[in-house]
């Protein structure tokens, strides 16, 4: 066993519980948006299908929320346990996002229990309006916390001396040259991957249940989510080729540790899959000539900057390179999906749509939040050993309480009971609420229609 | 006013408004799941949910608010009780990371499920007993600071009358916070059989609370003579409480004006929290933290006052909104709307 380092336990409960948190901060973000479109649909075609829909997602949405919430209370508040020195130079410079942050949330809170509650005492257009203040104030959210995280990967707007801060310009630490493709990369990314994941759940219900209804149903969800997950994806994607062009100016050392890129280099190819010897040599990777250069110049002969030009204690961990290839190709395979399933559906004659076909888009959901997660961790682990990049080291912010692991401890147990219990709820939840029951129940189809 | 008293001032009143909204909701989680093992759940768990279910959200905000303005504005907090609090602030995590997904479960998900509402009332009172030890800590005493290094003395801390006091005042007023509220709006729904059995607990828990008040007079003279004297200088503040609090506990004694009565609570307990907050002044953490000399940058400062008003124009109304919804609609505190969703 090593020796106890509240550094290293420090990291490892910093990442579990963001781990953790952001499966659910993504739906926080991303479900408001698709439970928006299916309403906004339901109230233009008078269609009572979609309406259903968006009550059924916000039923769903509640629990997930409400571990949302928790998660992220743990979140900010550990940032001061466990990286209390950190905290002291964020809370001079960085406060106003996180305070901004918030004020989104209180608004979003705030909304999101009168929408929930307020489903028979508004016309149908006045109660989707109150989904305003749910989307923006999520998104909002969103987007002052991926402020902060920007900064710490291109802090400026502060001068830090013997560790005392001066020159303190709030503004310009918001706008840091990390933040706008870094926010526009983490909504739209959110949004793709809840369309997806309620995707699932529609192919999901429509391979379960065969009932003449339900199939009709579960077509109509199908097609408004592959639909948006496939506009959400392709705006990703491109967002990602811009934030590849930014990290190459701006954190060039992340990019080269995610390509394993060592010798700066013009014409350089993008490296896919592989594995790295011991003497940095890649192996069994395919390789696309030029790519990289595109990725990062724009231009085939764009020159890259290599690792080799960085001192080896400022080198991210290499491993990077897994995640970053995890978060690409899925990515490219839910494009890829969704234009196959949109395909099928543009055919004239009706029919079920190939099992195989559903079972990918069933798959599809799972693996876009996979995605989230590999994306994050590239950022992350891709940015060491800065926690402020070029200002302070992670050893130098840690907490040096003596109890961190016995913390870790307590917090994976939590999370294990809150996933646990959630599924279960989730499960029962809409097993015992059937679509067919709650359309014959709302009067949208007779009885006679059920079988 | 000074910006820094102005951000402690707001820091102070959110603080406050938590100490409410979450008294509430403590306390009525805990007597939603007292009355299901006592059999009476159907008498008064009804009235409980139709005020809680819309707000529950909204009660966390107010203590992410509070902490996340404390460390813009007093960046030294985030140094000294970030390292000493790890195990206590983390304890409290896990106990409202449990109570606010099991309240969603069992409110949404699984009804009628004896174990969550076991998590989610047992909980509620382990809370307030865990973020009490922060007011008992900011008294001094039990943080010490050795060159770069930050400890806490439990041994002080729990050989201290002073935390023993804070933290049976929290347990206690919870429960009588929440009961004289849900006795208010109990009797808004004219549901007689409710308000009995929360007129009781409200009535029952009032005692308590008082002398757990004077309890915690006596251990801060013995803790923090400093303070004390401070709070003397206030004194009248604190017997404008004691007049609020008679009054109140009167009303709902006669059974007449509950809304006034409730108000009374809030003035009561105003009084006694702002006097309290004034005499630490201008201590954050005695004798470590000031607000003057450990104000975060002038720049900082004014972004964060222009941000706080600029977000309570929008804040305020949408309050408003909810509360007139949900707490000032007859109709719906009556349950007459039928609640689908």
């Amino acid at each position: 066993m090593p020796n106890y380092d509240p550094v290293y336990y420090s990291r490892m409960l910093t990442e579990l519980t963001l781990a953790f948190h952001i499966i659910f901060a993504t739906i926080g973000v991303g479900v408001p948006v698709m439970i928006t479109l299916a309403e906004l649909i339901g109230i233009k075609r008078n269609d009572p299908y979609y309406t259903l829909l968006a009550r059924r997602w916000a039923r769903g949405f509640v629990i997930t929320v409400a571990i949302g919430v928790v998660t992220g209370t743990a979140i900010g508040l550990q940032l001061s346990l466990l990286w209390p020195n950190f905290m002291k130079i964020a809370g001079q410079a960085i406060a106003l996002p996180l305070f901004l942050e918030t004020f989104a949330f209180f608004i979003e809170a705030i909304f999101l229990g009168i929408y929930l509650y307020t489903w028979e005492r508004f016309k149908p257009m006045i109660h989707l309006m109150l989904l305003i203040p749910v989307v923006l104030g999520s998104s909002a959210s969103a987007l002052f916390i991926t402020t902060v995280n920007a900064f710490m990967n291109t802090p400026q707007g502060f001068s830090l001396e013997n560790g005392i801060i001066t020159n303190v310009k709030p503004i310009l630490a918001i706008f840091n040259p990390a933040m706008p493709t870094k926010v526009a990369h983490v909504l739209s990314s959110a949004y793709m991957t809840c369309a997806f994941i309620l995707a699932a759940i529609a192919a999901y219900s429509l391979l379960k249940n065969k009932s003449k209804v339900n199939e009709l149903y579960a077509k109509k969800a199908l097609k408004l989510t592959v639909t948006a997950g496939l506009a959400f994806a392709i705006t990703t994607a491109a967002i990602g080729d811009l934030s590849g062009k930014f990290l190459a100016q701006y954190q060039p050392e992340k990019l080269a540790a995610a390509e394993w890129h060592f010798e700066t280099s013009s014409k350089a190819p993008l490296v896919l899959g592989g594995i790295l010897t011991e003497n940095n040599e890649v192996k069994y990777a395919l390789e696309i000539p030029y790519a990289l250069s595109i990725l990062a110049g724009g231009l085939p002969d764009a020159q890259v900057k290599g690792l080799n030009d960085f001192p080896e204690e400022l080198r991210p961990p290499l491993y990077v390179h897994y995640f970053f290839d995890t978060m690409v190709a899925i990515g490219m395979f839910v494009i890829f999906v969704a234009m196959i399933y949109l395909w099928y559906s543009r055919k004239k004659n009706m029919k079920p749509y190939p099992k195989w076909l559903l079972n990918t888009v069933v798959f599809c959901g799972p693996l876009s939040m996979l995605g989230i997660q590999a994306g994050w961790f590239y950022a992350e682990v891709g940015r060491q050993p800065w926690i402020l990049r070029g200002y302070m080291k992670v050893a130098e912010a840690a907490t040096s309480s003596q109890q961190v692991d016995t913390m870790l401890l307590l917090f994976c147990i939590l999370y294990l009971i809150l996933a646990l219990t959630a599924v279960k709820v989730l499960t029962r939840l809409f097993k015992n609420n059937k679509v067919t029951d709650e359309l014959s129940a709302l009067g949208i189809v007779g009885k006679g229609e059920l079988q | 006013m000074t910006m820094e008293l102005l951000g402690v001032t707001v820091l102070w009143t959110f603080l406050y408004g938590y100490l409410i909204v979450a008294s509430i909701d403590f306390g009525a989680g805990f007597f939603s799941y007292y009355s299901a093992v006592t059999n009476k759940k159907h008498v008064i768990h009804k009235i409980i949910e139709r005020y809680l279910s819309p707000v529950w959200e909204v009660t966390n905000v107010f203590l992410i608010f509070f902490y996340i303005g404390m460390v813009g504005f007093f960046p030294e907090t985030a140094r000294y009780y970030g390292t000493a609090l790890l195990v206590p602030g983390s304890i409290a995590i896990i106990l409202l990371a449990l109570r606010g997904s099991y309240y969603a479960f069992s409110t949404y998900g699984a009804k009628d499920n004896k174990w969550y509402m076991l998590l989610y009332g047992g909980t509620g009172l382990l809370i307030p007993a865990a973020l009490s030890t922060v007011l008992a800590i900011s008294e001094g005493g039990i943080i010490t600071e050795n060159g770069e290094r930050i400890e806490v003395d439990w041994t002080a801390f729990f050989g201290s009358l002073y935390s023993w006091s804070v933290i049976l005042l929290a347990l206690v007023s919870v429960l009588y916070i929440s009961a004289m509220f849900l006795s208010y709006y109990a009797h808004r729904a004219n549901d007689q059989p409710a308000f009995e059995i929360v007129r009781r607990y409200a009535l029952f828990w009032s005692g308590p609370t008082i002398l757990s008040s004077l309890f915690v007079f006596y251990a801060i003279s013995q803790q923090n003579p400093q303070h004390f004297l401070g709070m003397l200088d206030v004194g009248w503040m604190f017997l404008a409480s004691f007049l609020c609090f008679v009054i109140s506990v009167y009303s709902v004694w006669r059974r007449r004006r509950l809304g006034l009565s409730f108000l009374f609570v809030l003035l009561q307990f105003a009084f006694a929290f702002f006097g309290y907050g004034r005499a630490h002044l201008p201590y954050i953490l005695y004798p470590y933290i000031s607000i003057h000399e450990n104000f975060t940058n002038q720049t900082m400062g004014t972004a964060l006052v222009v941000a706080f008003i600029a977000g309570l124009l929008i804040l305020v109304p949408s309050l408003i909104l909810l509360l007139r919804l949900f707490l000032f609609d007859a109709d719906y505190v009556q349950g007459k709307y039928a609640k689908k969703g």
